[in-house]
C-alpha cells in the first residue's frame, strides 16, 4: 500500500516533530510511505479568504504531486477535509473533475487513516498521564473524526483519556480569524482553556497543529507551563520531545 | 433599522468587554443547546426530517412565482388582499395607505423580525400612530429603545433587574423583582393596548400556498391577540415564506419549534385565513399579508440561494461559538449570528457590512445544527469570494495571498523562505520557545503567545535524513 504522506504547510514550517511522528506511524501500520518532496501547501489561506483560483492552482499541484499513491494522509483535520470536502466543490463540472474526484476520495486524516483504513493494532508511542482530547472543527465535522484517535489512545496502557467540558467548540483558531478577530479568538481560546483546567488533565491533544498553537499560545500567556499541548501523531508515536 | 454592520470589529469587542452580556449568553445558551438536543433526542429521525424540510424550501424557492400566486389567489378567495413589496420604503409606503384608509390610530403588534427590517414602527410613528410591541422580549425593546440581540429571543442580552428597572421607570409603579410579576405587570399595561388597537401586526411564520393561510408560532398569546382584536390585521413577511401546503407547514414546523426553543410545539400556533366570516364569533374586518422582497428575489438562482431556506429558529446563532461571546448586537443589524452574517451583507450590500462574512471560524457548528441543511460555513465562503472579485479587501491583505500562493506554487523558493523563517522565528523564542509579540502579527501577540518553530522545516530534515 504506497501512501503519500502530506505534511502540511503548518508542520512543515512550525513542528517538523509530527511529520516525522506521521511517518513512523505510518510505517508501523505497514504503509509504504513517500514524501513528495515538492509539497508545499494545500490551499486553505487562499480558499478560506475567497481566492479560489489560488486555491485550484494549488489543488492540481497537490493532485499531480500525489496521483500514484494508493492513499494520501495528512496530520491535520482541516487539510484532509480541504482535500477531501472542499476540492471536489472547486472543481464541480470541471475537466480536472475526474482527477479530483479520485484524490478526494484516497485522501485521510492520519488518525481516521490508521484506525479505520490500516487498523494500526501496536501503537508506539509510550506516553504515561492523563489526556484530554479537543476534537478540532474540520476533522469532526467535515469528515467525522471523533472515535478515531481515541480508539488509537485507547490502544496505549499509559494514557488515561478524560472528556473535558466542550470538547467539539471551536477552539478560535480559524486560521486568519485568529489574527483578524484576536480578541474573539483569544476569549474562545479562554473558554478552552478553563475546560482544559478543569478536566486536571496533565495534556491536551488535537489533530491540528493550528489549534494546537493556538491552545498552547493562550495557556503560556496565562502563566500555564504545566500542561502540555501535543499533536495526536507525537502523543501516538512517542516523539513528545524534541 | 440602522445599518452598523460596517463596525462589527468594534462593536465585537464592546461585545466582549461587556460581563452582563457576558452572564445573559452563558445562561441561554446551555438551555437553548440542552433543550434543543432532548426534543430531538426524544423524535428521533433528524436526519429524515432535515433533508425533507430542505427538499420542500428548495422545491418551493425554484417555483416561488407559482406558489405566490397561487397564494395570492387564494387569499383573495378567503377575502383578503395580498401587496407586494420590492423594499422596505413600499412596506412603509403600503402601511401609511392602509392606516389612511382605515383610519388607524393605535397599532399592536407580534414579533416580527421582517418589521424591523422595513423600520415598521418608525415609519408608523412618524404618520403619528403609536405602535406597540405585545411580545414582551420585543415591548423591553421598545421601551428600551434598543434593537433585538437575538431572533428568537431578542432580549436575551438583557438580566432581569434591568427590565425591572425599565419597567419601574416606564410604567410608574413600584420595582418588581421576580418574573412573574414583571410578565404581569407588563400583561396588565398591554391589556388595554390591544382593545383600543384598531390595527394589529404580526409577521408570519410560514404562508401557505394551496390555502391562503398565515402561520404564526407563539408562546405568549398576544399574536393571537394582535391578530383577532383589532379591526385591521396586516400580516407582513418575506416572499421566501410561502411553502406549498398544509402538511407542508407541519413538516417545516417540527422542526422550527424543536430547533428554536426545544419544544415539540409553541405553546400557540394560529393559522389566519382570511377575514372574519359571518359566522365567526371574533377576528379581523380586515385582513392584508404584505409580501416583502428587499433583496431577497436577488438571491434566487445564485450560489446564495439556500439561505432562503432559513425558517428562522435561531439554532444556528445558539451554537455559534463567535455570536455566543460576542452577543447579537455586534453584527450591527436586524440579524446575527451565522445566518445574519449571510444575510446582512446579502440584503444590505457587501460594502456595509465587508468584515460580517469573515465574522466566523468557519467551524461548522451552524451547518450541524440548521434544520434545513443549509452549507452556512460555505456561504461565507461565498461571500469571501464575491468580496474578493469587488476587490473588498485592503490591497495589504490581497498581496499577502497572492504572495502566499505564487510561493507555494514555486516549491524551490518556498523551501528556503520557509528555512529562513523558521530560523529566524526560533531564533527570537529564545530559550522559552515562546514569541511574545510579532510585528505583523499583533493580532496573534496581543492576547497570547506563538509557540515558536523548532528550527528547521520538514522538508530540511526530511533531507537530511535520506541523505544519512
Ligand atoms: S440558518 Fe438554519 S439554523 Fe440558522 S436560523 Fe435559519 S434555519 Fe435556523
Amino acid at each position: 500500500m504506497r501512501v503519500g504522506l502530506f505534511v502540511t504547510c503548518l508542520v512543515d514550517l512550525m513542528r517538523p516533530r509530527i511529520g516525522f511522528a506521521a511517518l513512523k506511524l505510518l510505517r508501523a501500520a505497514g504503509a509504504d510511505v513517500v514524501v513528495p518532496r515538492a509539497q508545499t501547501c494545500c490551499g486553505q489561506p487562499g480558499y478560506n479568504a475567497g481566492d479560489n483560483a489560488g486555491a485550484r492552482n494549488l489543488a492540481l499541484k497537490l493532485a499531480r504531486e500525489f496521483a500514484d499513491c494508493d492513499y494520501v494522509v495528512t496530520p491535520s483535520g482541516s487539510c484532509a477535509g480541504m482535500i477531501r470536502v472542499h476540492y471536489p466543490a472547486l472543481f464541480r463540472e470541471d475537466a480536472h473533475a475526474g482527477d479530483i474526484g479520485r484524490l478526494a476520495e484516497k485522501t485521510c486524516e492520519l488518525t481516521d487513516f490508521l484506525a479505520r483504513v490500516a487498523r494500526l493494532e501496536r501503537v508506539p508511542g509510550d506516553f504515561t498521564g492523563t489526556l484530554a482530547y479537543h476534537d478540532s472543527c474540520s476533522g469532526l465535522r467535515e469528515l467525522g473524526v471523533k472515535t478515531q484517535p481515541r480508539a488509537l489512545l485507547a490502544r496505549m496502557p499509559g494514557v488515561r483519556l478524560i472528556e473535558m467540558a466542550e470538547s467539539e467548540t471551536c477552539c478560535g483558531f480559524g486560521g486568519t480569524f485568529s489574527v483578524k478577530f484576536g480578541d474573539i479568538a483569544t476569549r474562545m481560546a479562554d473558554n478552552k482553556c478553563q475546560n482544559i483546567k478543569a478536566s486536571g488533565a496533565d495534556a491536551v491533544a488535537a489533530g491540528d497543529l493550528g489549534c494546537l498553537l493556538h491552545i498552547e499560545g493562550r495557556l503560556r500567556r496565562l502563566g500555564d507551563t504545566q500542561t502540555r499541548v501535543l499533536h495526536v501523531a507525537e502523543v501516538l508515536a512517542g516523539a513528545t520531545e524534541n | 433599522m440602522q445599518v452598523a454592520s460596517g463596525r462589527f470589529k468594534q462593536r465585537a469587542h464592546d461585545g466582549l468587554e461587556n460581563p452582563v452580556l457576558r452572564n445573559a449568553l452563558l445562561k441561554s445558551q446551555g438551555k437553548f443547546v440542552v433543550t434543543r438536543q432532548q426534543a430531538f433526542d426524544e423524535l428521533g429521525n433528524l436526519g429524515e426530517l432535515r433533508a425533507a424540510a430542505a427538499a420542500v424550501r428548495d422545491h418551493t424557492l425554484e417555483r416561488l412565482d407559482t406558489y405566490l400566486t397561487r397564494f395570492e389567489t387564494e387569499v383573495r378567495k378567503a377575502g383578503g388582499e395580498v401587496l407586494w413589496a420590492q423594499t422596505a420604503e413600499d412596506v412603509q409606503r403600503l402601511l401609511h395607505d392602509i392606516c389612511a384608509r382605515h383610519g388607524v390610530r393605535l397599532a399592536v403588534k407580534s414579533k416580527s423580525m421582517v418589521t424591523e427590517e422595513c423600520e415598521v414602527n418608525q415609519a408608523l410613528e412618524t404618520a403619528g400612530i403609536e405602535v406597540v410591541e405585545t411580545d414582551l422580549g420585543e415591548y423591553i425593546l421598545q421601551l428600551a429603545n434598543e434593537p433585538p440581540s437575538h431572533i428568537v429571543a431578542p432580549v436575551v442580552h438583557k438580566t432581569k433587574e434591568e427590565v425591572a428597572a425599565l419597567f419601574e421607570r416606564h410604567h410608574g409603579r413600584p420595582r418588581l423583582h421576580d418574573i412573574p410579576a414583571l410578565c404581569r405587570e407588563a400583561r396588565e399595561v398591554l391589556r388595554p393596548k390591544f382593545l383600543a388597537a384598531d390595527l394589529g401586526i404580526s409577521g408570519a411564520n410560514f404562508i401557505i400556498a394551496e390555502t391562503g393561510t398565515a402561520l404564526i408560532v407563539t408562546n405568549e398569546g398576544n399574536g393571537r391577540l394582535a391578530t383577532t382584536l383589532p379591526r385591521v390585521h396586516v400580516a407582513i413577511t418575506g416572499i421566501e415564506k410561502v411553502v406549498p401546503t398544509l402538511e407542508d407547514a407541519a413538516l417545516l414546523l417540527r422542526l422550527l419549534t424543536r430547533s428554536a426553543t426545544g419544544q415539540p410545539i409553541t405553546n400557540y400556533v394560529s393559522l389566519l385565513t382570511g377575514p372574519k366570516r359571518a359566522s365567526d364569533p371574533d377576528g379581523p374586518e380586515h385582513f392584508y399579508v404584505i409580501l416583502v422582497d428587499n433583496g431577497r428575489s436577488k438571491l434566487l438562482g445564485g450560489e446564495l440561494q439556500p439561505i432562503l431556506r432559513c425558517i428562522r429558529c435561531g439554532a444556528c446563532m445558539n451554537h455559534c461559538p463567535v455570536y455566543q461571546n460576542v452577543g447579537g448586537h455586534a453584527y450591527g443589524w436586524v440579524y446575527p449570528g451565522p445566518m445574519g452574517a449571510v444575510l446582512t451583507p446579502s440584503f444590505v450590500g457587501l460594502e456595509n457590512a465587508r468584515d460580517l462574512p469573515d465574522a466566523s471560524t468557519l467551524c461548522g457548528a451552524c451547518a450541524a445544527v440548521c434544520p434545513v441543511n443549509i452549507p452556512l460555513p460555505d456561504m461565507l465562503r461565498q461571500l469571501r469570494v464575491q468580496r474578493m472579485e469587488k476587490r473588498l479587501r485592503p490591497w495589504t491583505e490581497r498581496a499577502a495571498l497572492k504572495l502566499w500562493s505564487w510561493l507555494a506554487a514555486r516549491p524551490h523558493i518556498y523551501g528556503i523562505a520557509t528555512a529562513l523563517a523558521a530560523r529566524l522565528l526560533h531564533c527570537f523564542g529564545g530559550k522559552t520557545g515562546l514569541l511574545h509579540r510579532l510585528p505583523f502579527a499583533s493580532g496573534w501577540t496581543d492576547g497570547r503567545d506563538l509557540p515558536a518553530p523548532q528550527g528547521h522545516t520538514f522538508r530540511e530534515l526530511y533531507k537530511q535524513e535520506r541523505q544519512t
